[in-house]
Formats: structure tokens, sequence, C-alpha cells
């Protein structure tokens, strides 16, 4: 019986896709603090991965190479959203420096969850390989 | 997995908050020096910043940061009336600098608090990428 690794590593592996992404976002929005009117983006995780589990409805279908998809989608069709600032600021900046602080924490130790789940199975997999 | 990206995005965030901590050194160097004139007087310096997105049409929202440059503070200079001064005009006035020390204070240590969280940022990220490179073990 052969083993299917699609099963056997069930959603782990897309969520550690969307976790990298949610990442580089976070640490994006960390880096522009102080940079006058940007705007601080974040993904959804628990829609992205519902998402990425059913198939894609929402994006737009494309019949050319050079037919772009809405501006605020990630590839993938993942849905970029701006978060909305607590307070007004004079240069248009939005980031809020605690929040994304916090939201990088913990996100940060998800991503490691993730790869230390993803870990265990394939040590699972080994050992049933291995007949132990 | 895109996690590289990260160390070009703290990395340049690092560099621009150096160099607005080194502005705000100078700016704090030359706080009390004089001049002759309004033109001669030193101006409070600041640094531009921009974000550079990876991608023109927004699909990919990684952004990181840019000095676009180096402006200078066109407030007006005070002055004060200093006649023992060398460098004092024909009516006796000096021109002092136009630096605000508590601006700068503000600055140093918002630049000094962005810069380690960038730094906090690369080592996780860092510490993620190892991680992965360990797995199954």
């Amino acid at each position: 019986m052969p083993i299917n690794l699609d099963s056997a590593l069930g959603n782990l592996p897309q969520a550690l896709s969307l976790r990298a992404r949610r990442t580089e976002l976070l640490a994006s929005n960390m880096a522009n603090v102080d940079t006058p009117n940007y705007k601080s983006r974040d993904i959804d995780f628990n829609t992205a991965m519902k998402q990425a589990q059913a198939p894609h409805q929402a994006s737009l279908k494309v019949t050319h190479a050079g037919h772009l998809q809405p501006g605020n989608t990630m590839a993938g069709g993942v849905q970029v959203m701006y978060r909305i600032p607590n307070q007004p600021s004079l240069d248009g900046n939005t980031v809020d420096g605690q929040l994304e602080q916090a939201a990088f924490s913990s996100n940060a130790v998800q991503h490691q969850a993730t790869l230390t789940f993803l870990s265990g199975r394939f040590r699972g997999l080994l050992s049933a390989i291995k007949g132990e | 997995m895109s996690l590289f990206d990260i160390f070009n995005v703290a990395g340049s965030a690092m560099s621009a908050q150096s160099l607005r901590l080194n502005t705000t050194a100078s700016n704090m160097a030359n706080a009390q020096s004089v001049a002759s004139s309004p033109e001669e007087a030193y101006r409070a310096r600041q640094p531009v910043f921009a974000a550079v997105f990876k991608s023109l049409y927004g699909n990919d929202p990684n952004a990181s940061v840019k000095v676009l440059g180096v402006t200078e503070s066109q407030a007006p200079a005070p002055q004060r009336y200093d006649p023992g001064n060398p460098l004092a005009n024909e009516e006796g006035y000096v021109f002092l600098s136009n630096v605000n020390a508590v601006d700068e204070m503000a600055n140093m240590i918002s630049a000094s608090r962005s810069y380690q969280n960038n730094v906090e940022v690369m080592n996780t990220s860092k510490q993620l990428l190892l991680s992965v490179l360990r797995l199954g073990q």
C-alpha cells in the first residue's frame, strides 16, 4: 500500500506556506513603521486557510498570460487586507508598532508550532517506513 | 518559502533607522553652534523615508524601506543679542541653530526602538528558517 504523502501531511504544508507569507507581511509592516503614507496590511489567517483548502471560486479566471488579478490578492488568491488604524497620524502612516510586534510574535510561535507538527509527521512516516 | 525576503526588508529598515540616528546625532552636536547670518545657521536635518514595493500591481505586498534624502528644517533660526561675540553681525545679533532638543530626543528613542524591533524580526525569521532545516530530525 503506497503511502500517500498528501493525506499523511494533511493541511500542514498549506498552513506552513501561509504562515511564511504572513511573517513576511508583518515584517514589512514593522520595517515601515516610520514611512509616511504607508498603510499597514495583514491577511485573515482562518479565512485564507479555508480558502486554500476549498477549490478557488473567489479569484478571477484568467485566459491570457497578461491578465492581472485584482490588486489586493497575493499569488494563490489570498486576500490581503488593510488594518484599521486606532489613531490618526499626521504623515498618513497607519502602522501601530505595538500591535505589529504582538501579531508578529504570535505568528512566529504558530509558525514554529506548524514546523514542529510537520516534523513530527515526518518522523512518524520514517518510523513506519523503517518498520519500527 | 520566501522568508529570505525578510532579511532584505529588515536590513533596509535597520539601515534607514541608523541613518536617522546619525542625523539626530549631528543635530544634537550642532545644537549650540552660532553663525553670523540666517543662511549660515545650522538647520536641523531629517531623513525622508519611502516604501519600496516588490511588485507594481500590489500582488506582492512586501515593502522594504528606502531613504529618499535628507531634508533641512525650514524653521527660522532664532537670534540672540550678543555684541561681544566675534561672529556677531553689525547690529550685534548672532543666529543660533533651529534644532529642538526635545524633538531630537524623541526621534532618537523612536529610531532606537525601531532598530531593536527589526533586529528581533531578523532573529526570529533566522530561527524559523533554521528550524525548517531540522525538519524530521
